[in-house]
């Protein structure tokens, strides 16, 4: 249950800053994905996200900044193992779930559904 | 008579003494708010995964595959959209918000046909995403690789 | 030559002798329903996509509209048509069904009072007997030409304008009864600035403000000269801009100035600051106005058709939008 809350605090905070950043200046949703995932990246890369998440659970694993989290974590796993040739077999492999997840939804909804109002 | 005539400066303080503004503070406790309930919902999925006996890794995996599916299918349903206009960023932020991303532009670009319209057009916000993320992230390992830090 | 500074004026005023207006769900709950020819709820119309849907609304209210005015196609000596799709194609692929000589035109909303302009010019010089004019929108279709994918979970600030779904369609003739057209003040395009593509209202003021203006200076004309100075597509935020403008130029129009965008839709309809679209100006002047003017309810009117020159790749690049506004006056029959 003190995980729950905890999810909530946290991602409710990313989403609202995020939306500080969409009233505030003249960039678009996609502006704001893009900036998420690059910060999920560098968090990544100096442990910090990894802590995070051992913090507050789904509340940065749900927000976008997560694919900047396993596509890193991907690339930095697979480049210990591999080295040069893993940072390319790397990018995604923790991220294919969700990317694979992501286009196969999207394309089956697609194919089931109309647009509306 | 004079002209109707105004720098842009001038312009945009008549504008914002005469248009409304954006509701900031309303918008910050609804994205809050949507936002804080999506991550909290997704934690409830990991944690009812986990007590079915799910190992923490795959848990957490599943729970993200059910919320893109729960995004995709509001979206097809036309729900998505009206939880956007309320939640602004709070349902842009979660992975329903990509996967909502997704499927608007799939379902829409259907009538350019299945390989040019669907096929090409679903990545018109999802493919920025994972292009920055995959180059960060390839640029991250390269200089961890090259620095060893 | 017949004109007075920048406005034109007819020696023999065209009539407008038929005008029909048919609209989309959103516009048939506002407070102008009872008004249209004909309310479609269906965003599809039955067709397979938003474009032929409109294209197949367009291509009703002709008919509706060469009915009401008695006309066959082969009468009319001209057609002037626009909408906003790229290339205007609606305006396009109707001509076609139509087979009458026809002039595409792109105004962006200012569309349907640019053509209505025009054509009052043909039948005054005597290039024509009768003339058909339309114009067209359609939210879906615009929402997604300019904008994002209609699913798609964006917010939108308070004052973004609703796109109208609808078209208005014209018979103007040298000879006959209806609300004559006495003058045309062609606008040009004004830039103050604004590049903030859901804010068009604030684009267009300047231009709406410029053009009424202009007209009443050319014909030594106040405010109170008119019963309604009506303008296209500015909504609320637009409208008080160009109040205002024209406040600071000496001109008091609190009393007459109205918006067709700002008129279509209800408070409780949450769509932001009004109608926006070609199909703004074109609806309401072919259905509410103009069986006022009919009536005699109003003696004179000037109607501003306001545009919106953006386009999407203008918007990527960082430009600003200019706008444009044309203006006609109608006097009762």
């Amino acid at each position: 249950m003190l995980m729950i809350l905890k999810a909530f605090l946290v991602g409710g905070l990313i989403c609202a800053l995020g939306q500080v950043f969409l009233d505030n200046t003249k960039y678009t949703p996609a502006h704001l994905l893009v900036t998420l995932v690059v910060l999920g990246c560098i968090f990544t890369a100096f442990g910090v996200y990894d802590w995070l998440l051992d913090f507050s659970g789904a509340g940065v694993g749900v927000p976008v900044s997560n694919f900047g989290y396993i596509l890193t974590k991907g690339v930095l796993l697979e480049a210990k193992r591999d080295g040069l040739i893993g940072l390319f077999k790397g990018v995604l492999e923790v991220a294919s779930a969700g990317i694979s997840a992501s286009v196969i939804f999207g394309f089956l909804v697609a194919v089931f559904f109309k647009p509306r109002k | 008579m004079k002209n109707v005539d105004k720098t842009p400066d001038e312009y945009n303080q008549m504008i914002n003494q005469f248009r409304p503004g954006k509701p900031k503070i309303v918008n910050f406790l609804q994205a809050y708010l949507v936002g804080g309930l999506i991550c909290g919902f997704g934690q409830a999925l990991i944690e009812i995964l986990q007590l079915l006996g799910m190992p923490a890794d795959e848990a957490s995996s599943l729970a993200t595959i059910i919320l893109i599916f729960l995004g995709a299918l509001l979206t097809g349903l036309g729900i998505y959209d009206e939880i956007g206009q309320f939640g602004g960023a709070g349902s842009a932020v979660p992975i329903t918000g990509f996967a909502n991303a997704i499927v608007s532009p799939a379902m829409e670009f259907k009538s350019e046909g299945w390989i040019l319209g669907t096929g090409a057009k679903m990545y018109i916000v999802a493919g920025p995403v994972l292009t920055y993320g995959m180059v960060t992230a390839f640029l991250i390992g390269l200089i961890k690789t090259i620095f060893k830090f | 030559m017949k004109r007075t500074g920048k406005t034109v004026y007819f020696d023999t005023p065209p009539v407008m002798l038929a005008t029909s207006a048919m609209a989309g769900e959103m516009e048939g709950k506002g407070p102008l329903k009872e008004y249209f020819d004909k309310v479609v709820d269906d965003p599809y119309f039955q067709t397979q996509t938003f474009e032929k849907a409109e294209r197949k609304l367009c291509g009703m209210n002709c008919q509706n509209v060469l009915k009401k005015a008695n006309l066959q196609p082969d009468d009319i000596d001209f057609l002037l048509a626009g909408d906003l799709l790229n290339q205007i194609v609606t305006a396009n692929f109707c001509a076609r069904e139509l087979q009458i000589p026809f002039i595409g035109l792109y105004g962006a909303c200012s569309t349907m009072i640019e053509a209505l302009s025009l054509g009052s010019m043909l039948i005054d010089g005597g290039y024509a007997q009768h003339i058909m004019a339309f114009a067209s929108s359609h939210y879906q279709t615009a929402e997604r030409q300019y904008r994002m994918p209609i699913e798609y979970g964006s917010q939108y600030p308070p004052y973004k304008q609703w796109t109208v779904t609808g078209t208005g369609a014209y018979v103007l003739a040298q000879n006959g009864i209806g609300p004559k057209i006495t003058h045309a003040t062609i606008g040009k395009v004004m830039d103050f600035g604004i590049i903030e593509p859901n804010d068009m209202g604030s684009a267009m003021a300047p231009a709406a403000a410029d053009t009424i203006a202009q007209h009443l200076k050319d014909l030594g004309r106040t405010p109170d000269d008119y019963d309604l100075i009506v303008t296209g597509d500015l909504g609320q935020v637009g409208k008080t801009l160009t109040r205002e403008l024209l406040r600071e130029i000496n001109y008091d129009v609190d009393e007459v100035l109205e918006d067709c965008g700002a008129m279509l839709y209800s408070q409780e309809q949450n769509t932001g600051s009004g109608g926006s679209g070609a199909a703004a100006s074109a609806i309401v002047l072919a259905s509410y106005l103009y069986q006022k003017l009919t009536l005699g309810e109003f003696q004179r009117i000037m109607v501003v058709g306001t545009g919106a020159l953006l386009s999407p790749v203008s918007s990527l690049q960082g430009d600003t939008i200019p706008g444009i506004a044309h203006g006609i006056t109608i006097e009762k029959p």
